[in-house]
């Protein structure tokens, strides 16, 4: 006989002020099978699970059910609580009386105490149907891969090789480094970014436990926490990894130039090229689009200066499969593309330049060897107007959210600019100044105040070329006007976005995204490195724009996590997965078919005396409980363990029937 | 019959469209309360006999969302969904069951306005349509 406990949470006032919790605890006590229906202010606190313990005993309660909050959210917290009470985990139901029934219908309470009932008794209809199941155990691989070599991926990497983790970064560039190798100084401390980050590089170069593929992309990623399968297409690079000793004659002597990625267009590149002098792995590549010889046949310079016979032209990509127990995301973004912003004329005037331009202008290993030069006749600028917030909290680009970084990034690029060239003027335009980090206001007001940099509260409505100079047509709300100012330079202070094929990866690792495009965590406040899918953690500014003191400790958060995991042997994985009636599989391999996971194979079985047929049957460590077998098994012989055929039946009929 | 309200049954996937109803929720986006909702792992578990039995148990109207196309927490459970939804609407027909009841769209985990303007978007319509007569 089965006993339902049924608890509804008032969650304090969430619930309660829109749902009559104790006419639906009077309504639940009707319900078939109820001995008992509670309320309590807040259930997922310690005396909340005390009063379900309590009443479990008192009672003789063997399967409960809980209304309040959505299962996402306290669904492991009641399962916890009820294994405590010696009741199976599974011989409980939650019914979300909260975020989809308490705080979509504030307006119509009766209407939603109703509803709260029905979910109530949807949720006891289910638990009725339950079953005690009981958790799998799979290995874990203790091998940790880790997409993307910036900061985010390096500092993960050092965390985990110093952890003693074997380490795989893969990397797409032909250089670990990543956005913040293109950085000249940090903001607050104006460090140098390269001589902060290059020991970083190294030292990942240098751990036994760290594997480095550069010039590689991840391109199918298959099982689940604790046993991922991931193919990784290393491109060619035309060069030898072991013979190379990274002496640079063959770019010396290339013929071919293209302009420069890493100097973001401003300068030239040769076709075979090492981004950047502290490259890591310090070995060129060829770019066989600009390459004369993959262009015209003719040519081979660099295979004829080679003192090491390093270059290999018939290279090809090469696709590894390897094992990994957990994967850290570190992919990184791109800089928002300006030419949305026609008013501001980038890429039309010579003189319009991105921040990350300007940054590789000021670094003294850039195009200009660190000389700020107005790009149109390489002349000294006098004044230059910063733009804030290009691309960010912008509704009407569809750029709702604040890009974090451009403030404080704004405010150094101004004074790497007085530090320059001391007679100039720096103008910024922002909407407000928002410096939330550890020194960072005493930074702007540096900037503001010994730095003389004029703050314009305002946007800027448009920019034209008069002359050699640009004249910026921008308002100050402050002061209340309209203001001009005649510009020999103008750097846009673009928002971080998503990577250009963000989506692409979300897809391959099964992780979700925003409407950004930005990768989703499991909880933005409680969550902040995990993901929907367990064993895939995020690190950096893929979820969203971070600075370089964020995305480090999130690194490091991400890397904790991983090593929380592999400290184990063996990890629990949910029980909820497929299981074949024997008896009614008619052997037709639809199930087979449809599978995303490969996780069903058939097997000869005897399922009479004497007969023997070809049955299919669920591989238990792969499978994970998608259902998507059982929707197509034309003789309902598969069915999924906690979302049972006769379990849905049930919610339906007491949804239908009034 | 004056005072007949809709019963609308919705089938949401576990990592999208329920993930985006609590979304709903999170951001106090109204919509009406005559849907209630019934969780799947997967729109791919999407039995077409849940729809059938649905409107044959009195529901007035069945809404059923997923991740979008390619999103699919199991790399393609909602495709597998996609082709029944197609089978299942034309069925629906010769159950003497007028399609229109029946509702299918694509709800993110991030889209929690979507989900409120799907629900009242369904319940509008069932509200046009009036009861579900046997």
């Amino acid at each position: 006989m089965a006993r339902v406990g049924v608890f509804i949470c008032d969650c304090g006032v969430n619930i309660a002020s829109t749902v009559d919790v104790p006419k639906v605890v009077e309504y639940a006590m009707t319900l078939q099978k109820v001995a008992i229906a509670k309320e309590y202010k807040y259930m997922c606190s310690d005396p909340g699970q005390n009063l379900i313990l309590d009443t479990i005993k008192e009672y003789k309660l063997d399967r409960i059910v809980v209304s309040s909050c959505s299962p996402r959210m306290h669904e492991l917290t009641f399962r916890i609580c009820v294994n405590k009470g010696k009741i199976n985990p599974y011989y409980f139901e939650m019914a979300n009386i909260r975020e989809q029934c308490s705080w979509v219908h504030q307006k119509d309470k009766e209407a939603a105490t109703k509803k709260a009932m029905k979910l109530t008794e949807i949720a006891v209809a289910k638990v009725l149907r339950n079953e005690p199941l009981f958790p799998l155990y799979s290995p874990v691989i203790k091998r940790a891969l880790v997409i993307g070599g910036g900061i985010a991926g390096i500092q993960a990497s050092l965390d985990l090789g110093d952890a003693g983790h074997e380490t795989v970064i893969v990397e797409r560039e032909s250089s670990i480094g990543g956005r913040m190798s293109q950085l000249d100084k940090t903001f607050p401390t104006l460090d140098c970014s390269q001589c902060i980050l290059s020991p970083k590089m190294v030292a990942v170069a240098q751990n036994k436990n760290i594997k480095i593929y550069t010039y590689a992309e991840v391109e199918e990623v298959q099982g689940y926490v604790g046993n991922f399968t991931v193919k990784i297409r290393k491109k060619a690079r035309y060069v030898d990894m072991v013979k190379c000793t990274g002496c640079g004659v063959c770019t010396q002597k290339c013929p071919a130039k293209t302009s420069s990625e890493f100097n973001e267009k401003t300068g030239d590149r040769k076709a075979i090229y090492t981004p950047f002098p502290q490259a890591v792995p310090n070995v060129p590549v060829i770019d066989k689009n600009n390459c004369i010889y993959f262009l015209k046949g003719k040519c081979k310079v660099c295979e004829k200066f080679c003192p090491s016979n390093a270059i290999i032209y018939n290279q090809e990509d090469e696709v590894v499969e390897e094992k990994f127990g957990a994967i850290v995301v570190a992919t990184g973004i791109d800089i928002y593309d300006h030419s949305n912003y026609g008013e501001y004329g980038y890429g039309k005037y010579k003189n319009v330049l991105s921040g990350l331009q300007f940054e590789r202008m000021v670094s003294s290993s850039g195009p200009t060897d660190g000389h700020i030069l107005r790009p149109s006749d390489q002349e000294e600028p006098k004044d230059v107007v910063f733009i804030q917030c290009v691309g960010a909290r912008d509704p009407s680009k569809g750029q709702d959210y604040c890009a974090r970084v451009c403030c404080m990034w704004t405010a150094k690029q101004a004074i790497l600019l007085k530090e320059h060239l001391p007679n100039s003027r720096a103008y910024i335009f922002y909407i407000d100044i928002r410096a939330f980090g550890k020194g960072y206001e005493e930074f702007v007001r540096r900037a503001q105040v010994d730095y003389q940099v004029t703050y314009l509260r305002g946007r800027v409505s448009r920019i034209y070329e008069k002359g050699k100079k640009l004249r910026v047509l921008g308002t100050d709300t402050l002061a209340g006007g309209q203001v001009e100012i005649d510009a020999d330079m103008v750097i846009l202070a673009d928002a971080m976005v998503p990577k250009y094929d963000s989506v692409k990866v979300a897809q391959t690792l099964g992780i979700p995204y925003d409407t950004y495009r930005f990768f989703t965590e499991l909880h933005p406040k409680l969550a902040p490195v995990e993901t929907v899918t367990s064993g895939i953690f995020l690190a950096g500014a893929c979820s969203g724009p971070k600075d370089i003191p964020d995305t480090v400790a999130q690194a490091g958060a991400a890397a904790a996590k991983v090593c929380a995991l592999f400290s184990k042997d063996n990890i629990e994985i949910e029980p909820t997965i497929a299981q074949v009636n024997f008896s009614l599989c008619s052997g037709c391999e639809t199930c087979k078919l449809v599978c995303p996971f490969n996780a069903i194979e058939m097997r000869e079985r005897e399922i009479r005396r004497g007969v023997k047929r070809s049955i299919a049957n669920v591989i238990e460590s792969v499978c994970r409980g998608c259902g998507t077998c059982v929707g197509s098994c034309y003789c309902k012989a598969i069915d999924l363990r906690g979302f049972r055929d006769k379990q849905i039946m049930a919610e339906l009929e007491a949804v239908c029937i009034e | 019959m004056n005072n007949w309200e809709p019963n609308i049954v919705g089938f949401l996937c576990n990592w999208c469209s329920y993930a985006g109803a609590d979304l709903t929720g999170l951001s106090r986006k109204e919509y009406p309360a005559n849907i209630k909702i019934i969780k799947l792992p997967c729109t791919g578990r999407m039995d077409p006999m849940f729809i059938i039995e649905a409107f044959k148990l009195g529901a007035d109207g069945v809404l059923v969302s997923g991740c979008h196309p390619g999103d699919c927490h199991y790399n393609k459970g909602n495709l597998y969904w996609q082709r029944r939804f197609l089978v299942v609407s034309e069925l629906l027909n010769n159950f003497g069951i007028d399609k229109n009841r029946f509702f299918a769209s694509w709800v993110s985990a991030s889209e929690g306005v979507k989900f409120s303007e799907v629900v009242k978007n369904v319940t509008e319509k069932i509200r046009e349509l009036g009861p579900l007569t046997k």
